[in-house]
């Protein structure tokens, strides 16, 4: 087996605070990967440390079997590594094609090129066109990015994640804050994305998790308790422990 | 997906939008270069409008900083100056006519500029543009004093106080000019603005231009697409230097000598001010403001010796009212006028610009009146055959009464009314 995505003994701490302590997890490629566990867990450190936001204070992240720790985001970003974030992070004064259009750019080789008109980039554009296209944005592609309503944010925050084709994709609780059927379609959206990609997600939405994971980590206290199928997660004993209350219905629910 | 090219090309502005917003701009620009010349400006309004010439592309490359890059610098000046500078030294170079510099046209001295611009910003830009936000002003700042201060110190580059001075009627001429009398220089500053508004407007349209806007909205998101933010910061950096060291080089051979009040702070915060009255949202914006500022530097300071109180103020009102400046004033005003609406909107227009008028009227009493007092030379401010003195209890009417109707005017066209 290949793996896509290596994290060995990762641990982070801020002060005295350990965020993560300790964390191993092996993700293959193709993989649809679920990371779950209750508020506070440090999902999000995890993601920060994987996509190079921060350092690790200790251990290893490694991407396709290369190192990444210590290394920037941008320069994991170029490696296939893409991530979305859980606040929507876009450029507001942009319109939404010029957001996806930014996310293009890189992967098609133009890096910072200063001789060259943005209009006349004919691949550009058209991958641009055709992002837009599968995230159903593309009747909102002239508008300002800040006046989309909340739910195309959150859409247009994933479509700038998968612009530059990534193999890895790291998506943050994407459909946080969404209702039912916007839910339905992002889930949708995302399981078109991710065909024939690695993907790695962290979401609340059990239905969601349990819908569309190949495997789930259940993260407590930055730890990892359980990593395997959604029926053997299901059956865990240690995680309906870490999930007592409201969120073991919510694993009765979708079982 | 099913009709790629179709979505492609409705996405996109269309052939015949692209040639009204783009290209015929630019058309009428070049068109009122060349017509200016045909109204006979007289030799000193030939000066002013070199002048201004010099500071739009100044301004312009101010503006690829602080409205497009998110950068605002308070030492923008150095760029112009260290490539004024260099201009008048391959002048001079050119007057001995020695080796290579005896071929070379004075109208090139912009060029010249543009690269000694492009690499004092390479330079400078490497430290200072690792940081945005407070960082990067404060760098701004303390380079501008530095350079400021190091001109002074090394007499042979910079000419200590007095500067270097250049003679422009050397080298081979271009397109037949001399550059001797300043109608033909005139058309050396006409070319090179067009260059300067097409250069700085054609970087925009880059995948890098667009790129330092995304870097400016969202640093973090940019690290995120594959870009390094500070990568991206140091090359809008370079290009602004350069651009402004071609400013540099058109003042070079427009006013013959640079001194390092050139390179100081006053001409920096100078630049700050016309490009942000003018509109740093805009592209035109900084256009803009180098005219109306070029304009009042010239003209207002030939009625008071108060106007630089009055460009201070008028600054403050600007960055407080009218944050999207001249420019936002004149598209927000074309909008409303295509929508229809221009009706209810010449009302509100009336009261502010009563509201203005008597605010400024009681400014100008107020000001002129106490700096006269002030003086102690018992001169009297005297507009319109009134005597006004500070024993006059008109001064006092008119410096108060006016005063608060005006901004009782302000006030309400700034609730809509006047409808």
């Amino acid at each position: 087996m290949t793996l896509a995505l290596e994290l060995k003994d990762l641990r982070k701490s801020f002060g005295p605070a350990k965020i993560i302590q300790g964390v191993n997890l092996q993700i293959e490629k193709g993989e649809r990967h679920a990371i779950i566990g209750p508020n506070g867990a440090g999902k999000s450190t995890l993601f920060n440390l994987i996509s190079g936001r921060f350092f690790p204070s200790s251990g290893e992240v490694k991407l396709n079997g290369e190192v990444i720790s210590g290394k920037r985001p941008f320069e994991i970003n170029r490696m296939g590594l893409s991530r979305s974030f859980q606040v929507s992070n876009i450029f507001t004064n942009m319109t939404v094609r010029e957001n996806v259009r930014c996310g293009v750019l890189y992967s098609m080789g133009y890096g910072m090129s200063f001789w060259r008109n943005i209009g006349n980039l004919k691949e550009v554009s058209q991958k641009t066109a055709q992002i837009l296209d599968e995230v159903g944005l593309l009747d909102k592609a002239n508008l300002p990015a800040a006046s989309l309503p909340y739910a195309d944010q959150r859409t247009l925050e994933i479509a700038i994640t998968i612009a530059g084709g990534a193999e890895v994709i790291l998506l943050d609780e994407p459909t946080a804050g969404m209702s039912h059927s916007e839910t339905d379609r992002a889930v949708a959206l995302i399981e078109k994305a991710s065909q024939g990609k690695t993907l790695l997600i962290v979401e609340h939405d059990m239905g969601v998790v349990f819908g569309m994971a190949d495997r789930i980590s259940v993260l407590v206290y930055g730890e990892i308790i359980a990593t395997g199928t959604p029926e053997e997660i299901r059956g865990d004993a240690k995680v309906r422990e870490a999930y007592l209350g409201e969120d073991a219905q919510a694993l009765e629910g979708v079982a | 997906m099913t009709d790629m090219t179709a979505s492609h090309a409705a996405l996109e502005p269309s052939r015949s939008d692209k040639f009204r917003q783009r290209t015929v701009p630019l058309i009428l620009f070049a068109v009122v270069l060349l017509v200016i010349p045909l109204f006979n400006p007289s030799r000193s309004m030939v000066t002013l409008l070199n002048h201004m010439g010099i500071t739009i592309v100044f301004a312009l490359s101010y503006n690829m900083l602080l409205g497009r890059a998110g950068l605002l610098s308070f030492g923008h000046a150095v760029y112009m100056g260290l490539g004024g500078y260099f201009a008048v030294h391959v002048m001079n170079w050119i007057a001995e006519g020695t080796g290579i510099w005896g071929s070379v046209p004075m109208f090139s001295m912009p060029a010249f500029g543009f690269g000694a611009g492009a690499l004092a910003g390479a330079v400078i830009g490497w430290p200072s543009c690792r940081r945005a936000g407070t960082p990067f002003a404060m760098i701004s700042l303390g380079v501008a004093e530095l350079v400021a201060a190091a001109g002074f110190m090394f007499d042979s580059l910079f000419g200590g106080e007095m500067g270097i001075s250049g003679d422009r009627m050397n080298g081979p001429e271009l397109f037949g000019l001399s550059l001797g009398p300043v109608d033909e220089v005139y058309w050396f500053i006409a070319f090179w603005t067009f260059i300067g508004v097409l250069g700085t407007y054609a970087f925009t349209r880059t995948p890098l231009g667009k790129l330092s806007e995304a870097t400016r909205d969202n640093p973090e998101r940019v690290e995120f697409v594959g870009y390094s933010p500070q990568r991206v910061r140091y090359l809008v950096f370079i290009f602004a230097g350069a651009f402004a060291g071609m400013a540099g080089g058109m003042s070079a051979v427009q006013d013959e000598i640079f001194t390092p009040e050139n390179l100081s702070l006053i001409p920096s915060g100078a630049i700050l001010i016309a490009t942000y009255v003018g509109g740093i949202r805009y592209f035109t914006g900084p256009i803009m403001g180098a005219i109306v500022m070029t304009y009042m530097g010239s003209n207002l300071s030939d009625y008071t010796a108060g106007w630089l109180l009055y460009l201070g103020l008028m600054f403050v009102c600007v960055v407080m009212f009218l944050p999207d400046g001249i420019a936002g004033i004149v598209y927000g005003t074309a909008d409303t006028i295509r929508q229809g609406r221009a009706g209810e909107m010449w009302r509100t227009w009336m009261l502010r610009l009563v509201g203005l008028a008597l605010v400024g009227a009681a400014i100008i009493t107020i000001v002129e009146v106490a700096f006269r007092w002030s003086d102690g030379y018992g001169e009297v401010f005297e507009p319109f055959g009134l005597q006004l003195t500070v024993e006059n209890p008109l001064t006092w009417v008119i410096g108060i009464l006016s005063l608060v109707l005006g901004i009782l005017a302000l006030r309400r066209a700034a609730k809509g009314g006047g409808k």
